[in-house]
């Protein structure tokens, strides 16, 4: 137990933050790297094609995975949204700031995945259907928390307080885009796959298993690219500390 | 917790039920509005918007589809197992188009009878499988 608290409170204090992240970033790197050939080749090439779609419905192995990420990712920054806003924690705000634009581009790599996969399969690139008007409104939010950020360039502390306010009023949209193709009619089907059990509309292991490597290829690609963005925030916004200086000087 | 930190906890636990409840009343307010297509059950009770297009949706009932020779015009019925609307639709009809299948069509309503489209998109349901699995659930369906 007590290490568990030690680690807890080493994560929260930017200088160990620092360190200890350092050891992470290669093996992240290298493990979603790895993850993302390996499954973009089994969904491209080993994966059977569907009974309706034929090929075409490959384009899954990137759009679904995409779409978890950019729901998965607005969940952290609203959490550490809340923790920057209540206990001013300076890591939350670096995670915070370090995540939007990785959201952002899995936002946007969704919505024009879904569109190149929507002309084909539903003969329309883009209608206002709940699904896909939520989820332009997720992008919106996330370049709503970058540029609160940058426009309030003062004062970083208090521009990542107010980012975190629009983060977590943000977070309502998470569960508007979960269940809009239940709550009303849309052109977007329902979910294939849903953490909480009931029926799996994909039961074939080898269609089950590219998606499920891709997506946690994507976790370690965010992971990785996400805590090498911190680090740098965290060097940018205490670079008047004597940790910064030690850490550069004995590089 | 200081008492700075539970303000600040209650203030934006304020702020966000805040949000959640206005939100959830607007969703309710505009459930009609966020409805992406009408079904053929709403259209035969008269529950259709008159003058202008709408979206009607559902499933193309099996055996209704009719090409009408020396044309691209196509009818068939859109049915949701309540009612059944026929559609008249002149076009290219997207690749996933069969009987049995989900669509959207997109027009008006000619008559009280008739749906005429203008567009008509394709709708396909969440379940992904190897075409020698389908063709093994659909034998053992049969007899």
């Amino acid at each position: 137990m007590n290490k568990i608290v030690k680690f807890y409170h080493e994560m929260g204090s930017p200088p160990s933050f620092y360190r200890i992240t350092g050891y992470w970033l290669k093996p992240f790197f290298v493990l979603a790297l790895a993850l993302t050939v390996y499954g973009l080749i089994d969904g491209l090439f080993f994966a059977p094609p569907d009974y309706q779609q034929g090929d075409s419905y490959r384009i899954m192995f990137v759009h679904v995975p995409a779409a978890w990420m950019s729901l998965f990712i607005y969940a952290i920054i609203g959490v550490c949204g809340l923790i920057a806003f209540v206990w001013r924690m300076k890591v939350a705000e670096a995670v915070m700031m370090a995540s939007a634009p990785i959201g952002a581009l899995f936002t946007a790599l969704t919505l024009l995945t879904g569109m190149l996969w929507g002309k084909p399969m539903w003969g329309t690139y883009w209608d206002w259907d709940a699904r896909m008007t939520s989820e332009l409104i997720l992008l919106f939010l996330y370049i709503g928390v970058m540029g609160i950020y940058s426009a309030y360039d003062d004062d970083p502390r208090k521009a990542a307080r107010l980012a975190a306010l629009v983060a977590i009023i943000g977070l309502i949209n998470l569960p508007i885009i979960r269940y809009s193709v239940e709550w009303w009619t849309s052109i977007h089907q329902g979910a294939s796959i849903s953490l909480m059990g009931g029926n799996s509309g994909i039961k074939d292991w080898s269609m089950l298993r590219p998606l499920l490597v891709m997506a946690l290829a994507t976790k370690f690609y965010y992971l990785y690219s996400m805590l090498h963005r911190a680090r740098n925030y965290l060097l940018r916004t205490e670079q008047n500390k004597s940790w910064v200086m030690r850490q550069l000087t004995e590089q | 917790m200081t008492p700075t930190r539970k303000r600040r906890l209650i203030l934006i636990s304020l702020v966000i039920f805040g949000v959640a409840v206005a939100t959830a009343i607007f969703l309710t307010a505009f459930k009609d509005n966020m409805m992406f297509f009408k079904s053929p059950t709403e259209v035969s009770a008269q529950d259709y918007p008159q003058n202008r297009s709408f979206r009607l949706g559902g499933m193309v009932k099996e055996g209704s589809l009719k090409r009408i020779e020396n044309s691209l015009k196509v009818q068939f019925d859109v049915t949701d197992y309540g009612a059944d609307v026929a559609v008249e639709y002149e076009g290219i009809l997207p690749d996933l188009f069969r009987e049995g299948q989900g669509v959207v069509a997109i027009g008006y309503m000619a008559s009280d009878q008739l749906f005429v489209a203008e567009e008509v998109l394709a709708k396909h349901d969440e379940n992904y499988m190897p075409p020698e699995v389908a063709d093994v659930l659909q034998t053992q369906e049969q007899p």
